[in-house]
């Protein structure tokens, strides 16, 4: 099935877009920062595939790393986490180390997942990322569940829950959206639209395609914004975040995005033309972000070689570390089927 | 569908004419029915069928001779019975379960089935348990009749075969003990005790009732058979060194050479006498009891190789630790009762042997010879032998000749 | 320590009702999550006043939506409470499936050992009541099949009421299923009734004949078969399994060491079943203990029909066992 129509990048005019927020140098190197670390993190995923280091499926992020950047901007260590297959972003810019995150990709046990979990499942207590989530919807009831924890305990505490546009077609996300809403419960929903389930466009799966929309049926705060801008994100991520903390019920944000690679690592993209891709390409977040921030004097040249050689050495170390890592050993096995302790 | 085939009834059976059939397509046989006759160079066999269901098919008719192991007839199993079915079955196996009287059950025709050169049979239904015990106590599962579901052997099946076993090779009455540490009471070893006990009890009333014994008796001057092993002891290593009873085994083997018709069977109202000597050997167990296991064609082992297999066989009669081949096939049995003090054994046969030697203890008796009066180790040797199967001039000749051998130790 | 406990006469559902009431009250984190478990009372009227006891904070009725709140309470778990999760019936837990099996099951694995699950979920099992094919299934053999859940099978009144603090103290999920056939059955409990064990079967009966191997109300059919065999001179011995993951599997290997004859009463379908788990087990550690092949009655292989007659032939019944066993025995 060839696509019938280039799907165009989103028309701004329904969108919060906030290029014109002043944005300090440190601030604007951080974000900048976190972007590309990302996009060469999850190059460096590619290469590794291919040379088979990393196994299994791997669903990379180019495209819509100011999502991830954007959002975490706006949340504290104390907020948890709920991430999709697609976390390697989210990951890294919560804070999870790239060496953890690659040796978990390994399969080594010093991932972050001791080699149990691999790319779909990145977890870590440390800074209360309740994991990748490889069922699509499944883990909006456990974001649901981790605010109905902290409102119980009357911890003020936000749980940050990613999902696809693909989760709002499932039935869990109708579910939490209602139970999170009538409990008034604190999830910042960030919805990370980029356009297709898998292969199956929006248009194709959706009778209403504005997915913010969705969220009114549940009484849920919503917005839409523009997932390719990570000033835009962090702006908007920062308000729902304030009004979930607050205590005043859930908040639906919609990210408009687009993925510039396959679904996963094996993907021949017969759902789509280059072209689209290429039109998309023209809004990449990093590309963008820069020539913003050179427009306004921010950055130099200089500062992007320092980046970038910044973002090199972290890599490599990410893949030195998970190439010296270790297997764990075969009698380990049945570990962690079972907690290996009691008590209340 | 199982199959009914000419039973192979001896080694030496290639073939068998079906005689009769006592059934017809349709009829329901059990387990134990004798279901066909079978004219054979030995003489007329009931053949009993060993599968419970209906007569499917029958394939060789009357008058026809045919090889051992020709499907005779096809015998289809019965389903099992529907859960609220009445329950017909179960009756009809409530009478296979009553154990049955040792002595009469005993069917020597078919007893032969399980010797030496046997072909393979069919296929045993057998519990894990039944299996289990059964290698344990040395029982060849193809001697025991199941009264399990189509004819499965259960561990009862095994108990009773045990103590029928024990029951007609036994020359005394004796047990077999399982190596069980004494500390572990099991009811079922009381059972299987007092089933034994039953058993022997039947199957020795059995050898008073029905075989005629004669009883004789020599002394034997042991002094140069003695002699003889005290130099050949002395030249060897402790471990290689022989016991007095291996030249007593011995010489009865050279014996029944030239008294061959004490080495056999007495079935079918004949004398079978064996080619294979087989010594049943009594070997008392250290936990009370004794059993007799056969030391196999002892004319054919030097003193050397039955010294081997004498120890061999009280160190795995001592672990429990038999093969039921040499628990079932001894053609004579031997009994020393000399390490108790007894002078002199009258022993009672173990059907279908037909003879039974005793020896007594070695003592030193005043001996006359060429007129002289000496001190010699003088051994009683006794036989007591079927007078069905042979007279007290075969009887004579075997002691004459037991005397002759052990005077001549050296020659064994 | 009293040695006379005064005993107290209540019904199974009493018991379960107690037990949720001592959770509350011991542990702030606990907290009762499920459809109609408020206002209503529960559908079986389990939770029944401890609304009013406890107030909508503690015990949360819940939209229906099942896959929403058994997640969220794993998510709560997670977060630091201790939530009893209540689906009405197994079959409804179908919809919240990929919670329990995808998430509850999984997550301390995928996490490396980083993130447990201390959930309790309860829910109504087994047929009997005329209820038909979407009511009445006992799927508790089926999540039996996964690791990284509990499965409990309270059958007695002491396990009704026992079973929940243990389950709540356990760090991973607990599955507790509940036959509805049993919320009726009424006996006598010791008024101080505490906490009991959720990882060994227990011998209902000695016995030295046959070992029956059952759990949750076929408990009883079991119990009334071992007393019609009694009278024939055969003794069964039966036994309890009360959990069915993880199995113990020392207790009944060691009965049918002592008996030699196994046979399994599972009120699930046969293919598959928690029987087949426990026939391969028997077969794997009791073998040539074995003196006739294991048998299994299990219920017929058909969606739970209606019609009283057809759904009472569907259930393994007591009269099953009997001629079963008999049939044995060759007696």
């Amino acid at each position: 099935m060839s696509p019938e129509t280039i799907i165009k990048p989103t028309n701004t005019e329904t969108i919060s877009s906030q290029r014109i927020v002043s944005i300090s140098r440190e601030r604007a190197l951080h974000l900048l920062y976190q972007m590309i670390r990302i996009r060469r993190f999850e190059a460096k995923s590619a290469e590794l595939y291919g040379a088979m280091k990393i196994r299994g499926f791997l669903h990379l992020y180019d495209g819509e790393e100011a999502v991830a950047v954007g959002v975490m901007e706006a949340l504290r260590p104390e907020d948890a986490v709920v991430a999709t297959y697609r976390e390697h972003g989210h990951a890294l810019a919560r804070g999870i180390p790239a060496s953890a995150i690659m040796a978990e990709m390994y399969g080594k046990q010093e991932g972050c997942s001791r080699g149990r979990g691999g790319s779909m499942h990145l977890f870590d207590a440390k800074t209360r990322f309740y994991g990748g989530n490889a069922i699509v919807g499944g883990g909006l009831p456990l974001a649901v569940g981790l605010a109905l924890a902290d409102k119980m305990q009357g911890k003020r505490r936000v749980t940050c829950c990613f999902f696809g546009d693909g989760a709002v077609a499932e039935g869990e996300f109708h579910e939490s959206m209602n139970l999170a809403a009538l409990w008034q419960l604190p999830v910042l929903f960030i919805c990370e639209n980029n356009l297709y389930a898998m292969g199956t466009a929006l248009r194709l799966s959706q009778s209403v395609t504005d997915l913010a929309k969705k969220a009114a049926g549940y009484a849920v705060a919503a917005e839409a914004v523009d997932g390719m801008d990570v000033l835009a994100v962090e702006v908007a991520a920062k308000k729902a975040a304030e009004i979930v903390r607050a205590g005043e019920g859930p908040y639906f944000l919609e990210c408009r995005t687009y993925r510039f690679r396959g679904h996963s690592a094996f993907d021949t993209e017969l759902y789509r033309t280059k072209a689209e891709v290429e039109e998309w390409k023209e809004r990449d977040p990093i590309k963008t972000f820069i020539e913003h921030l050179k427009n306004q004097g921010l950055v130099s040249e200089m500062d992007l070689n320092e980046l970038e050689r910044k973002v090199a050495d972290e890599i490599k170390e990410a893949v030195d570390f998970a190439e010296a890592g270790t297997w764990e050993p075969v009698e380990d096995l049945t570990r962690f089927v079972y907690s290996e302790w009691r008590g209340v | 569908m199982a199959e009914f085939r000419m039973p192979s009834l001896g080694a030496d059976m290639k073939a068998g004419t079906l005689v009769a059939w006592r059934v017809k397509p349709g009829d329901r046989v059990k387990r134990g029915d004798i279901i066909a006759e079978v004219e054979t160079e030995k003489g007329l066999v009931e053949v009993e069928v060993f599968e419970e269901g209906v007569v499917d098919q029958i394939f060789v008719q009357s008058g026809e001779k045919v090889p051992v192991g020709t499907v005779l007839a096809m015998i289809r199993p019965e389903g099992m019975p529907a859960a609220s079915a009445p329950p017909e079955v179960p009756q009809a196996a409530v009478k296979e379960h009553v154990p049955a009287e040792a002595g009469p059950e005993v069917k020597p025709g078919l007893e032969v089935s399980h010797l030496p050169g046997q072909p393979p049979e069919r296929r045993i239904r057998v519990s894990p348990l039944a299996r289990k015990l059964a290698a344990e106590l040395g029982i060849d599962l193809s001697t025991v009749q199941g009264t399990g579901p189509m004819g499965a052997i259960e561990r009862a099946d095994v108990e009773r075969a045990a103590a029928k076993r024990l029951a007609e090779k036994a020359p005394t009455p004796s047990v077999s003990e399982k190596p069980v540490p004494p500390t572990m009471e099991k009811p079922a070893a009381t059972e299987f005790q007092i089933g034994m006990r039953r058993a022997i009890a039947a199957a020795m009333s059995r050898s008073n009732r029905e075989i005629p014994h004669y009883y004789l008796e020599t002394r034997i001057d042991m002094s140069r058979a003695l002699r003889w092993l005290e130099a050949e002891n002395q030249r060897r290593s402790i471990k290689e060194r022989l016991l007095p009873a291996v030249l007593l085994i011995k010489a009865v083997a050279r014996a029944l050479g030239e008294v061959p018709e004490l080495n056999g069977y007495w079935i079918d109202d004949r004398l079978q006498p064996q080619e294979a000597i087989h010594i049943g050997f009594a070997i008392s167990l250290r936990q009370g009891g004794l059993v007799v296991p056969a030391i196999h064609h002892v004319d054919l082992k030097s003193l050397d190789e039955l010294m081997e297999a004498l120890r061999d066989l009280i160190t795995r009669v001592r672990a429990g630790r038999l093969r039921s081949s040499e628990m079932t096939d001894a053609t004579i049995t031997v009994t020393n009762l000399g390490d108790l003090g007894v002078e002199k054994v009258f022993g009672v046969i173990y059907p279908p042997q037909v003879a039974l030697v005793g020896f007594g203890k070695i003592t030193e008796q005043p001996w006359a010879e060429n007129g002289m009066i000496g001190i010699r180790p003088v051994l009683t040797a006794t036989l007591a032998a079927d007078h069905r199967a042979t007279d007290g001039h075969q009887g004579g000749r075997f002691l004459e000749a037991l005397n002759r051998y052990l005077q001549e130790a050296a020659k064994l | 320590m009293k040695e006379n406990p005064q005993m107290i006469r209540l019904t199974y559902r009493e018991a379960v009702r107690e037990a949720i009431r001592e959770a509350l009250r011991k542990d702030d984190r606990v907290f009762l999550m499920g459809e109609d478990v408020g206002r209503y009372g529960g559908c079986f009227a389990v939770s029944k006043g401890l609304l009013q006891e406890f107030g909508p904070e503690r015990i949360r009725d819940t939209p229906l939506s099942e896959s929403a709140f058994v997640g969220a309470g794993i998510g709560a778990a997670m977060g630091g409470m201790r939530p009893i999760v209540e689906i009405m019936t197994v079959n409804f837990s179908l919809l919240a499936a990929d919670q329990i099996l995808n998430n509850a099951a999984t997550i301390l694995h995928m996490s490396g050992g980083q993130f447990n699950i201390p959930l309790v979920i309860r829910m109504a099992t087994g047929g009997g009541r005329q209820v038909a094919a979407q009511h009445s299934h006992s799927l508790e053999g089926w999540y039996a099949h996964i690791p990284g859940i509990k499965v409990l099978t309270p059958a007695t009144l002491e396990d009704a009421r026992g079973m929940l603090w243990t389950a709540l103290e356990d760090p991973d999920p607990v599955l507790i299923f509940e036959n509805s056939n049993l919320y009726n059955m009424e006996g006598q409990l010791p008024a101080d009734a505490g906490p009991v064990d959720i990882d060994r079967a227990r011998v209902r009966r000695p016995g030295s004949d046959v070992t029956i191997i059952t759990y949750s109300a076929s408990l009883f059919k079991a119990l009334d078969a071992a007393e019609i065999l009694a009278r024939e001179g055969i003794d069964a011995e039966v036994i309890d399994l009360r959990t069915l993951r993880p199995l113990d599997q020392e207790t009944f290997l060691a009965s049918v060491t002592k008996t030699h004859r196994a046979v399994i009463v599972d009120e699930g379908w046969r293919s598959g079943s928690i029987s087949a788990e426990i026939a391969a087990r028997i077969m794997e550690g009791a073998f040539y203990e074995l003196d006739a092949p294991v048998e299994r009655i299990c219920s017929v292989e058909v969606p739970m029909p209606y019609a009283k007659h057809l759904e009472q032939a569907a259930l393994p019944q007591t009269e099953t066992i009997v001629t079963t066993i008999k049939r044995m025995m060759h007696s």
